[in-house]
Parts: structure tokens; C-alpha cells; sequence
């Protein structure tokens, strides 16, 4: 059974490829349904070979389906641990129910079947890079998801927007992948393959603390790109742009938790660069915090949850930073749900709306939309770590790891918790303004609740992050023992078990009560503050970081293009070329008079030669 | 006065010379030839030489070879130059340059 492994992602890449050439054709609904039974199966496929990890009965393996470069240990073989395992959960169940949302979202869309052949990519790419068991293979997945990512995010190509945004997530991720790649290239050069296992064992011998810290910080720079973290994180905003059940799959639920994944996979390395983990850390708090603040300001319910999802990444960047893996990836795949529970509501919202983001013109929705109301209040919960919701749990380990490094981890401590409570604010803000309060619709929109085909998703992720937090409670640590066998040769951040648990957690619940609280007395009355100027201009805004951006980088990039392109290229380079060719005509032309066509010229220099032949040799011979 | 074999040397090279000259400086074809015969002949004359001074008979097998190849060579050189003067009515060379590059 587990030698099939390669099952789980032939079934997508199949639908893919069936999709791809005949999706028109097969048209819709047939072609969403492929697509959903593709991922289905994977997900069925793969649910008996978890089991054994759950009983602890089982053992990490890896299975070689296609020798590729054996020298350098890059095989297409697959790697099947509980951590693998516990993404591989992730990605074909959210990713499952997420494709069954989109037959409903996606009706009536001109290339509805192109829609699920690049949802079933995107799922075999996600399930490739997860699964991969060495560096060579993770980065062709890390690619391929780069690349779907890319596909999804412009598919409504005709609006300009969505094409820009599609390239500027293409270019920015292409930033962390050069990060991705020298690391893999720093590997090979220090081990001689790229093999996990091997590096892994030889790690400790083989690197020194420099090496080792420089490995560790490239390969963050790949993450930061893919995981949006600061300064990388500005392509997940303009993301939003793709169709709403590709932002929930790809830009909250799975890609985006690639670099958190990766790092806990190369946690062997990061544990000989204590420096390079301070780093993770802190640009994950920092990112949390940032992104939280920009959340606040954001008028569009799909950009609200973007910055939201960034700053919850950067959640996870912080656990692993500590060195709480178990932490990060619980973390990972709680806000799998609620997060895919939010841009999938969102995306039912926006449907009802007629496709209008603008949370300014909604309001009152909960009486017309009861279904997604009620699950998008699980979900509200969840992220706002109200107890006992799947984010609390998570969440709650994540800062009580923090808070038992002590020191300078204090501050990071501290910077989680005051995320915590803006969390727990621009949610609040974002369910009164979107569900509570007078109807401020545009004339002529009726919202009405969802098809069944979109509600069951939503019911089914609500259920997942009311009870999800269960499977790792302080009491029970069932994901801790779980993903032992593949944390077990690195030494993990534990939270404390004594007093200042209990401390932490009333503490953690009261911040997420007093976001709830503020964000409710500020938002849920007859006259709407007005948010403008000052702060809210500039966190509407980003922070102006695109400007920044725009002006430091991509303009002296551009202005080094154009120089290159209207003054290097057409004179230094065509010139060289064209001189080279006119030096070697006019050297030609003084040539041509030797070619005569006169018998007795060409009899002359055989002659000459001759008798230069005749002297050379004489001379030679030595007889002058 | 002994007659040594430089004397017959000197006469091939004089002999030699005035070929080389001919075949270079004269425009008729018919000419050139002659000037070849005269070249071929005075190397002919350098084997002789050489092979009565030194004794050896290798010298006057390759005079002969010469001979021969020189024969099978105007044989062929006059075909040529009878059948191009047929076509042109010249044996003027400097005329026959259609060859050029």
C-alpha cells in the first residue's frame, strides 16, 4: 500500500492533465466534479497509511518511484512521516472541500473546466513538495506551486489587476526562491547530496555554526518569500485578486504555509544556528504585528483576511523560530480551517453581494445568510482564540513556547499578545460590519444564502475549527506524540506545564475577550466611525510599503533595464557585433586583390615559396 | 679542364631558371609549356648527373619516369589547349581567368 504512495499525487495530476486538454469539452459541472473526485482519492488514499502514525505502530519511510540523479541523491522518492503525513491531511482534505466550494463559486465562469485543471495541479504540485524526501524534488514542487499559484491568481486575466497581481506573487516569490535555490546549492556543496536523511544525520559533523547559519538563512529567505513574511509579504495582499476559493486553498489554507513547513523540516539544520532560528522568531513576530495593524485599516473583506493570513503566518515563522515546531505546524493546520472557513464565507458573501468586497456596503447580513454567518462565527472565534476554538489552542502554544525561552523572547512574547488582541479587533470589525448592523447595500442587491454545494464545505470546516485545537491540548498532547518520530533527533520549545500555563492561558483568553470587546463597542452602533486620515489612511494604504517598494527597487530596476536596453545593448553590443563584422569585410576587401585569376601570379608565389622552402632548409641544414 | 658534375649542376640551375622565368612571365599557353619541358628537363638532367657521380641507377629510373609523366602530361595539356583555342581563337592565359574567385 504505502509503495503506491505516488497514488496521492497521480490522482490531481491526472485531473490536471485530463482537464487541461478537455475541460472545455467536458464542460460544466462535469469538470469540477473530476476534479473533486481526484482529490478525493488522494485524500482516501492517503487517510489509511495516517492511521499507523496515530497508533504509533508505524515507522517513517520512503518510497522510490523514479531514480532521477542518484549521484547527488535526487530521486523522485517520497517521503512519508507524520509530518509529511500531517500536510498531506491538510492539503487533500481542505483542499477537498475547497474544490466542491468552487463547483458552486465558479458557475457560470467561461473556463470553468481551466479553473479545476489548475486547482488539480496545484494540489499534486503542493502534495510533490510535501512529500518530496530531499531538497532537489522539494524545490521542483516549490516551483510547481509557485507556478499554479501564479495561474490561479490571474485567471481572470482580462482584468489588469489580476494580471499585475499574478506577476508581482511570480516575481516575488522568485526573490525567496534564489534564497531557496544557494541554500541547496550551499548543501550540495557541503554534503555531496541533497538527500534529507543524509544531511540531516551528517549535520552535526559536517557543518560548522557559520555554514550552518548561513544554510539556515537562505533557506528562510525562500520561506519568507513563499510564507510572506516582512519584507516579502507584499504579494499576498494584491493575491486576493484570483477567485475566492483559490485565496482560501492556496494564499491561507496550504502554499502559504510552505516556508512554516519547510523550516520544520529542516529543523536538524536550524538547531545548529540558534542565531539563524532568533532571526525566524523575530521577523515572525514582527510580520504578525505589522500585518495586524494593516488588517485593521483594510476596507475589503478579501484584503482584511489577507493581511489577517499574513499576520498568522508569521504566528507560525515565530513557533518555529522557537523552536516549537509542534507548535507551528499545529498552528498551521488550525488556521488551515479557520482561515479557509473565512475566505470561503467571505467568498459566499461576496457572491451573495454580487461580487461587491467593499465591507462599507454590506452590513446585516446575518438574517439573510444564516448558514455562512453562523459558520463564519466558529471561524471568528477560532481566530480570535476565544476558548475552546481550534485557534486558542494553537495559538496559546505558540506564545506559551515563546514566553518559556525567556530573555529577549519576552519581547516577542509580548508582541504575539498584543497581535492577539488586534486579531481579536479587526475580526470583530469585520463580522459587525459585514453581518450586524443596517443594511448599507447598493440598490438592487438581494443577498440570499449559498447553494448546498458551497454551504456543506463551510458547515464541515466550522465543525473542524470548533473541535480541531482538541487533538493537542495541554492535557492530551495527541499532535506531540504524533510527530515525534520526526522531530525526535531536534530539541523542541515546550511551553511550562506548571503555574504560568494556567497564567498564559487566562491570560491569552482575556486579550481575545478584550479585542472581541473593543472591537464590538466600537463597531456595533447606528453611526459607523469614520476611519480616515492619520492612521487609517496609511494602514488602508500598506504603510505606502508597494511605494516604497515601487520607487527604491523597481524603479532604479527599471531605469537600469531601459539603460541597458537603449543605450547598452543597441551600442555596445550591437556595435561590437557590427564592428566585428565591418573590420572583418574591409580586412577581406584589401585581401581581394591577390586572387587575380592570373596563372602566372599564383606560378610566382609558388615560386617564391618555393624558394624560401629551398633557403629555410639550407639554412636548417646548416650550410651557410 | 675537367668537366665535374657542378658543371652539369650549374647548367640545370641556369636551365631550371629560365623555365621558371618562361612559365612566369609568358602569356601564351604554348609557350608555358615549352617552359615547363625546358623546367622538367633540367631536372632530368640533376638526376643523370647525380646518379653517374654517385654511382647509383636510381637516378636514371626516375629521369625516366619523368620523361613519361611528362609525355602523358603535354599529351593531355595540348588536348586541353587545342580545344580551348577551338572555343576562344586565343591561347593568351591572361585571357583564360574565368576561374577568378
Amino acid at each position: 500500500m504505502i509503495d503506491s504512495l505516488w497514488l496521492v499525487i497521480a490522482f490531481p495530476l491526472a485531473g490536471a492533465a485530463l482537464l487541461v486538454f478537455f475541460g472545455k469539452r467536458i464542460g460544466e459541472p462535469a469538470s469540477g466534479w473530476i476534479a473533486s473526485a481526484a482529490i478525493i482519492a488522494s485524500f482516501v488514499f492517503a487517510v489509511p497509511l495516517v492511521i499507523p502514525f496515530v497508533s504509533g505502530t508505524a515507522h517513517p519511510e520512503t518510497v522510490l518511484v523514479y531514480r532521477w540523479i542518484p549521484v547527488i541523491g535526487a530521486n523522485v522518492s517520497l517521503l512519508w512521516d507524520p509530518l509529511s503525513a500531517l500536510m498531506v491531511m491538510v492539503v487533500t482534505g481542505v483542499g477537498s472541500l475547497i474544490h466542491l466550494y468552487s463547483i458552486g463559486y465558479m458557475h457560470g465562469d467561461e473556463r470553468y473546466g481551466r479553473f479545476f485543471a489548475y486547482l488539480n495541479l496545484f494540489a499534486a504540485s503542493m502534495l510533490i513538495l510535501v512529500l518530496a524526501d530531499n531538497f532537489a524534488l522539494m524545490f521542483v514542487g516549490w516551483e510547481l506551486v509557485g507556478l499554479s499559484s501564479y495561474l490561479l491568481i490571474s485567471f481572470w486575466f482580462t482584468k489588469p489587476s489580476a494580471a499585475a497581481a499574478g506577476k508581482k506573487a511570480f516575481v516575488v516569490n522568485r526573490i525567496g526562491d534564489w534564497g531557496f535555490l544557494v541554500a541547496v546549492m550551499l548543501i550540495f556543496a557541503a554534503f555531496g547530496t541533497v538527500d534529507f536523511g543524509v544531511v540531516f544525520a551528517e549535520a552535526p559533523v559536517v557543518l560548522t555554526t557559520a555554514m550552518a547559519t548561513a544554510i539556515t538563512l537562505l533557506l528562510f529567505v525562500g520561506a519568507a518569500g513563499k510564507s510572506a513574511q516582512i519584507p516579502l509579504y507584499v504579494w499576498l495582499p494584491d493575491a486576493m485578486e484570483g477567485p475566492t476559493p483559490v485565496s482560501a486553498l492556496i494564499h491561507a489554507a496550504t502554499m502559504v504555509t510552505a516556508g512554516v513547513y519547510m523550516i520544520a523540516r529542516t529543523a536538524a539544520l536550524f538547531e545548529l544556528a540558534p542565531a539563524s532560528s532568533g532571526v525566524v522568531a523575530t521577523v515572525g513576530a514582527l510580520t504578525a504585528l505589522l500585518a495586524a495593524t494593516i488588517a485593521i485599516g483594510q476596507r475589503d473583506i478579501k484584503r482584511v483576511l489577507a493581511y489577517s493570513t499574513i499576520s498568522q503566518l508569521g504566528y507560525m515563522v515565530l513557533a518555529v523560530g522557537v523552536t516549537a515546531y509542534t507548535a507551528g505546524m499545529f498552528h498551521l493546520m488550525t488556521h488551515a480551517f479557520f482561515k479557509a472557513l473565512l475566505f470561503l464565507g467571505a467568498g459566499s458573501v461576496i457572491h451573495a453581494m454580487a461580487n461587491e468586497q467593499n465591507m462599507d456596503k454590506m452590513g446585516g447580513l446575518r438574517r439573510a445568510m444564516p448558514w455562512t454567518f453562523g459558520t463564519m462565527v466558529v471561524a471568528w472565534l477560532a481566530i480570535s482564540g476565544v476558548f475552546p476554538f481550534s485557534g486558542f489552542w494553537s495559538k496559546d502554544e505558540i506564545l506559551a513556547s515563546t514566553f518559556a525561552q525567556g530573555g529577549f523572547y519576552y519581547l516577542l512574547f509580548a508582541i504575539g499578545l498584543l497581535t492577539a488582541v488586534l486579531t481579536a479587533f479587526y475580526m470583530t470589525r469585520l463580522m459587525v460590519l459585514t453581518f450586524w448592523g443596517a443594511p448599507r447595500w447598493d440598490d438592487g442587491v438581494q443577498p440570499s444564502e449559498s447553494p448546498g454545494i458551497m454551504v456543506v464545505p463551510l458547515v464541515v470546516l466550522a465543525v473542524l475549527s470548533a473541535v480541531g485545537g482538541f487533538i493537542n491540548t495541554p492535557w492530551r498532547l495527541g499532535l506531540e506524540s504524533f510527530l515525534e518520530p520526526s522531530f525526535e533527533a531536534v530539541t523542541q520549545a515546550h511551553p511550562s506545564s506548571d503555574l504560568t500555563a494556567w497564567v498564559l492561558v487566562f491570560g491569552s483568553v482575556t486579550i481575545a475577550i478584550i479585542g472581541i470587546a473593543w472591537g464590538w463597542a466600537r463597531y456595533r452602533r447606528d453611526e459607523l466611525p469614520a476611519e480616515t486620515g492619520g492612521y487609517w489612511d496609511a494602514a488602508l494604504a500598506g504603510y505606502h510599503v508597494d511605494d516604497a517598494y515601487g520607487r527604491l527597487i523597481v524603479a532604479p530596476g527599471l531605469a537600469v533595464a531601459s539603460w541597458s536596453a537603449r543605450i547598452f545593448d543597441l551600442r555596445v553590443v550591437d556595435g561590437l557585433v557590427n564592428g566585428l563584422g565591418i573590420a572583418v569585410r574591409s580586412f577581406a576587401t584589401s585581401l581581394r586583390p591577390v586572387q587575380s585569376g592570373y596563372v602566372r601570379s599564383y606560378g610566382l608565389g609558388i615560386a617564391f615559396g618555393a624558394l624560401g622552402l629551398i633557403v629555410y632548409l639550407l639554412i636548417a641544414g646548416g650550410a651557410f | 679542364m675537367t668537366v665535374t658534375v657542378a658543371w652539369y649542376m650549374t647548367l640545370a640551375a641556369g636551365l631550371f631558371s629560365m623555365g621558371a622565368a618562361g612559365v612566369l612571365l609568358r602569356r601564351n599557353a604554348l609557350v608555358m609549356f615549352m617552359s615547363v619541358e625546358l623546367m622538367l628537363n633540367s631536372v632530368n638532367l640533376t638526376f643523370v648527373a647525380a646518379a653517374r657521380e654517385l654511382g647509383l641507377v636510381e637516378g636514371q629510373v626516375a629521369a625516366l619516369f619523368v620523361m613519361v609523366v611528362a609525355a602523358a602530361e603535354v599529351t593531355i595539356g595540348l588536348a586541353i589547349l587545342v580545344a580551348v583555342f577551338r572555343r576562344r581563337a586565343t591561347a593568351n592565359v591572361d585571357e583564360l581567368s574565368a576561374l577568378k574567385g
